[in-house]
């Protein structure tokens, strides 16, 4: 092979989104934000839980969101934070007899360090690289989890069983009601002070990054700090979902926690769109319900199904969701204007 | 010693499997730039297939080459009619497609075959060879496969117009197509040699591992690893990163105590990140300068 | 069907006077959520797809079975309407599937969910629902604890009860053993370690050679083998799965180790782990098992085996024979009808466990001679029993009694 150096302009992996067309507007948001709030009302207890999954697995993807598609680094190892998360939380609560609700910021900001940390090697790593590092992590996780000497405090292989909170102050709701609109509440401070994160000076670091590390660098934006702090933040949101996901689950154990979890959070952020935030909750939904519909078509190819359904979501829209609602826009746009 | 000694060559021979691999990897990132996630799936179809042909009474090699045949033809199929439309989709979305053609190979090769392990024969006999109880002459005849196909592709990429053109076509695109390269076949052509690569991969492994959907799942890891380690762009890089992977894993699972054993993956993963945070481009790869 | 209804008649008429206040109801009939005149609905789940898809038969062959039960009347005149739910092994999945089983199809009961990890996320739900986690798919020793869970009850015989065979046989056979053991670095790898240094007892830390664990993410276990070869070994415990146990038998022979080998009963498989693996290699072997191996040709005309054979022609004429686990469905989906055969009428979820928990020397068809599902309301393992056997030629040669090792969880 030649020795000369190889001289690339590198496209960047992630197109460019225009911090504008990151959110919504006010007005859907505000009917979404209706929608989720009145829903539960309605629907048996098992469909508010599968909402509530819907928005613990909307945030984890929101989280790869903010590193990928603000900063412009990939990962594969989502998973591991989110299980860091969950059995922070765990741990805290059937161990030290912590409450639910102050678990979360503890996780949040353990998974926080560890993302920070974990940025730090992932520097010098770009592509496929970076994603055969953080690939490395998420099977590395389910195997620490198990380890002897941690045993005592996350019950190895078997798992911690987790209770399940009750509603506070004598509320008239059940639990699964309860969890829910908790992590609504949640999920709505993260989701604000996320936008507002990628529209501060930080954001437009990120994508400064994500457009043009060298560039970027040139102009004066600190980028190891940047980048490492993408990494913090999206692990810090992601310990935040694992740790909602824990208590809504009632148990967890290493084999919840495995590669399969972090394809499935990329495959979220893909389909709800690169880039584009309220995608995270198209993806998640995503994620959810469209195995449930493979396994109804065929059971013995629910997995082929699946992968068909896939494709046919990327060949129809490769952008995501985040199409679908640009399209969408400017329909209504046209028909302001008739 | 003696277990020191054992762990090297064991590792060699399970380093041969990853080896193996590694070429269809480095293969595949030559003509598209990244890494194909089906691949391992992609070759333990091809396996099928030849296990199949030989259940119906084709002799070992016609169902080889036969299972070769069809494989490159498989690859370009896959190619023109998955990805092509995809051609202009971002890089993430064709990862996604990766992962949806993953999950149709398994699903449809566990429907076919289900998922109870089947006995792959192998030509060479599985004697110890030269003496070694450590290396059976099936391993031996894998390495020397490899070897073949290591050569095979270092004079395409090297010496053939072809092999020239796809290095271009995958590496500056834009400038490929102004010397009047085809770059869209150049990547079908690609995905075909790759898919044929990695039947041979199958075939050799599976007479070790058994045949069965899933017996390329952790392959593909190492494989990836080795390819990694190695260097992408690097069909020599490639095979060495796969025997140095054999023999780190074993040698951490043996000597580091408490945890080696354990955690032997994990361990020789964070030491091939380690390797990469000080040479990027892997061990044998060509460093990559960027441009603004 | 006739009988139980004249009977329960009679008991009626005597009650006359107090049923009369009630709605005059005769027929005692009694239903739960699931339950009807016409149906009885059965969930499950299963990992149908991912890593695990390997289990998804036992799903699809009881779901065989089932519409054979259907095809032949129901049972007591009722419908086996069985929901099937794939959960890829992953708990949260499980959990979800769970309770949409429990909550959305409104199911009687959820029957024979598979896995350690998933049957654990589920099982304080069930429990709290009081909704029978009846005949898990797991040989952990955890299910056999009526006190804490009256919801849920296990099935087949517990990993750790098995090792415990093993153990007592080598201390008798060969006390000075000096044995390996290979396990898969789970639940499953390590109960099977556990019940097999408890057997030992007191002798486990002196005889244990080396104890080496594996994952299932690894392409081959070589390197293990050739580790354990080194340490001297005669005697070698192989506690793996299908895959991997036949690739240490072939290994083992490869490499000229000829310990006395020990091979746990999940991978005893004449079809699926022993012929593939080669059966000159495996010559001497001792394993343990409780159902009839479909791929033994000790069972060519056994009636139990003709049974099963006519049932797969007609209702799973696509099944692999040579699968242990299509026994395994078979075998499990007659278990759950026994007990709703003997729910009779009051099929409350209440009377379903206690059926369950009344199974007096229940013989089925799958099972070896002589071997029984027992339970009572402090033994929630059904079958506790296994018989030790040696591979010799192609076949297994059962010896010595059938032995059981009951352990509470």
């Amino acid at each position: 092979m030649s020795a000369a150096e190889e001289v690339v302009t590198e496209a960047p992996a992630v197109e460019a989104v225009p911090k504008r067309a990151m959110t919504l507007g006010v007005g859907t948001s505000l009917v979404v934000l209706a929608a989720l709030v009145i829903a539960p009302l309605f629907v048996k207890n098992f469909i508010i839980f599968q909402m509530t999954m819907l928005l613990i697995y909307g945030l984890a993807v929101l989280a790869l969101n903010i590193l990928t598609g603000g900063s412009g680094q990939f990962s594969l190892g989502q998973s591991a934070f989110y299980a860091v998360g969950a059995y922070t939380s765990a741990i805290l609560m059937e161990h030290v007899g912590m409450n639910y609700a102050l678990t979360l910021p503890i996780a949040g900001i353990i998974c926080f360090g560890f993302g920070f940390l974990f940025g730090q090697p992932a520097l010098r790593l770009s592509g496929v690289y970076l994603a055969l590092a953080t690939f490395a992590l998420a099977t590395a996780m389910p195997q620490l989890l198990k380890l002897g000497y941690f045993e005592h405090w996350t019950g190895g292989v078997q798992g911690l069983v987790v209770t399940k909170p009750d509603a506070p102050f004598g509320l008239p709701m059940g639990q699964d009601m309860w969890l829910y609109y908790f992590t609504l509440v949640i999920t709505i401070g993260i989701y604000v002070a996320s936008v507002n994160l990628l529209r501060s000076r930080s954001g437009r670091a990120f994508m400064a990054i994500r457009d043009n590390e060298i560039a970027a660098s040139a102009m004066g934006v600190d980028v190891a700090l940047y980048k490492t702090l993408a990494f913090g933040v999206s692990a810090g949101i992601t310990g935040v979902a694992g740790g909602l996901g824990a208590i809504a689950v009632q148990f967890v154990a290493p084999d919840g926690y495995t590669i399969t979890l972090a394809i499935s959070l990329f495959l979220g952020m893909v389909v709800g769109g690169v880039g584009w935030l309220p995608g995270s909750i198209v993806g998640s939904a995503f994620i959810i319900f469209v195995p449930n519909i493979a396994e109804s078509i065929s059971k013995g190819l629910s997995g082929a199904v699946f992968g068909v359904l896939l494709f046919l979501v990327i060949f129809l829209v490769p952008h995501g969701a985040r199409q679908v609602a640009i399209v969408a826009q400017q329909m209504l746009g046209k028909l302001k204007k008739h | 010693m003696e277990l020191f000694t054992n762990q090297v060559l064991a590792g060699i021979a399970t380093g041969a499997i990853y080896a193996c691999m590694a070429l269809a990897v480095v293969m595949i990132y030559q003509a598209i730039d990244h890494l194909n996630f089906a691949q391992g799936e992609m070759a333990m179809f091809s396996t099928f297939m030849s296990w199949q042909m030989m259940q119906w009474g084709v002799p070992y090699w016609g169902a080889f080459i036969l299972t070769l045949a069809l494989s490159f033809a498989g690859g370009i199929i896959i190619e023109r009619l998955l990805f092509k439309p995809l051609a202009k989709a971002p890089v993430l979305t064709n990862v996604a497609g990766f992962i949806a053609l993953y999950a149709i190979v398994n699903s449809v090769a566990g429907l076919i075959w289900d998922f109870t392990i089947k006995q792959y024969p192998t030509p060479f006999g599985s004697s110890p060879f030269l003496g070694s109880q450590l290396i059976s002459t099936h391993q031996a005849g894998m390495i020397g496969i490899t070897l073949l196909m290591l050569i095979l592709l270092f004079v395409f990429f090297r010496f053939t117009r072809v092999g020239l053109a796809m290095r271009a076509a995958a590496s500056l695109p834009e400038s490929a197509r102004l010397v009047g390269i085809n770059t869209s076949w150049m990547i079908a052509l690609g995905w075909g040699m790759a898919a044929a690569i990695g039947s041979v991969a199958g075939m050799m492994i599976a007479p070790v591992v058994f045949l069965e959907p899933n017996m390329m799942l952790g392959v593909l890891i190492y494989g990836f690893a080795a390819a990694v380690l190695g260097g992408l762009t690097s069909p020599f890089g490639a095979v060495m990163g796969g025997f140095l992977v054999g023999i780190f894993e074993n040698l951490v699972g043996t000597y580091i105590p408490g945890v080696g054993n354990e955690l032997k993956l994990p361990i020789a993963l964070a030491l091939i990140i380690t390797v990469l945070v000080v040479k990027p481009a892997g061990l044998f790869g060509r460093p990559i300068v960027k441009r603004v | 069907m006739l009988a139980i209804n004249l009977r329960l008649g009679a008991f009626a008429a005597a009650l006359a006077l107090l049923a009369a206040t009630s709605s005059g109801a005769f027929a005692q009939k009694k239903y739960d959520t699931g339950a009807t005149d016409t149906e009885i609905k059965i969930g499950n789940i299963m990992p149908y797809s991912g890593p695990a898809s390997a289990y998804g038969v036992i799903g699809k062959t009881e779901e065989a079975y089932f519409r054979k039960i259907n095809a032949e009347g129901g049972i007591n005149g009722r419908k086996i309407n069985f929901i099937s739910y794939d959960d890829t092994y992953s708990p949260p999945k499980t959990v979800e599937q769970a309770r949409k089983l429990v909550e959305s199809d409104e199911v009687l009961l959820i029957f024979n969910p598979l896995g350690t990890p998933p049957n654990t996320a589920i099982q304080k739900y069930l429990n709290s629902k009081k909704v029978p986690q009846l005949f898990v798919a797991t040989g952990a020793t955890k299910w056999n604890d009526p006190k804490d869970f009256p919801w849920t009850m296990g099935w087949q015989p517990n990993y750790q009860s098995e090792s415990r065979i093993y153990a007592k046989y080598i201390l008798k056979n060969k006390p000075d053993a000096k044995i390996a053991v290979l396990y898969q670095n789970d639940d499953y790898g390590k109960d099977y370690l556990k019940g097999f240094k408890d057997g030992l007892g007191d002798k486990a830390a002196s005889m244990i050679v080396i104890e080496e664990s594996y994952e299932v993410s690894e392409p081959t276990i070589d390197s293990h083998i050739v580790k354990m070869k080194a340490t001297g070994a005669d005697v070698f415990f192989n506690i793996t799965t299908p895959k991997f146990a036949a690739q240490a038998i072939k290994k083992n022979q490869e490499i000229g180790w000829k310990p006395l080998h020990f091979l746990n009963g999940v991978s005893s498989s004449i079809g699926s782990v022993i012929k593939p693996a080669g059966f000159e290699n495996s010559q001497g072997i001792i394993s343990s098992n409780y159902l009839k191996d479909p791929t033994d040709i000790e069972w060519k005309n056994d009636a139990g085996m003709k049974a099963w054979n006519e049932f797969l022609d007609k209702y799973y004429p696509e099944a692999n024979r040579a699968d242990i686990f299509v026994m395994y469905g078979y075998t499990v989906a007659q278990g759950l009808e026994h007990v709703l055969r003997a729910s009779g009428d009051n099929l409350t979820r209440a009377n379903v466990m206690k059926q369950a928990a009344s199974i007096k020397d229940l013989e089925l068809g799958g099972l070896l001679p002589g071997i029984k599902v027992n339970t009572s309301a402090t033994d929630f393992a059904p079958i506790s029993q296994v018989q030790l056997m040696r591979l010799k030629g192609e076949t297994w040669e059962r010896f010595g009694e059938i032995l059981s090792d009951d352990v509470g969880g």
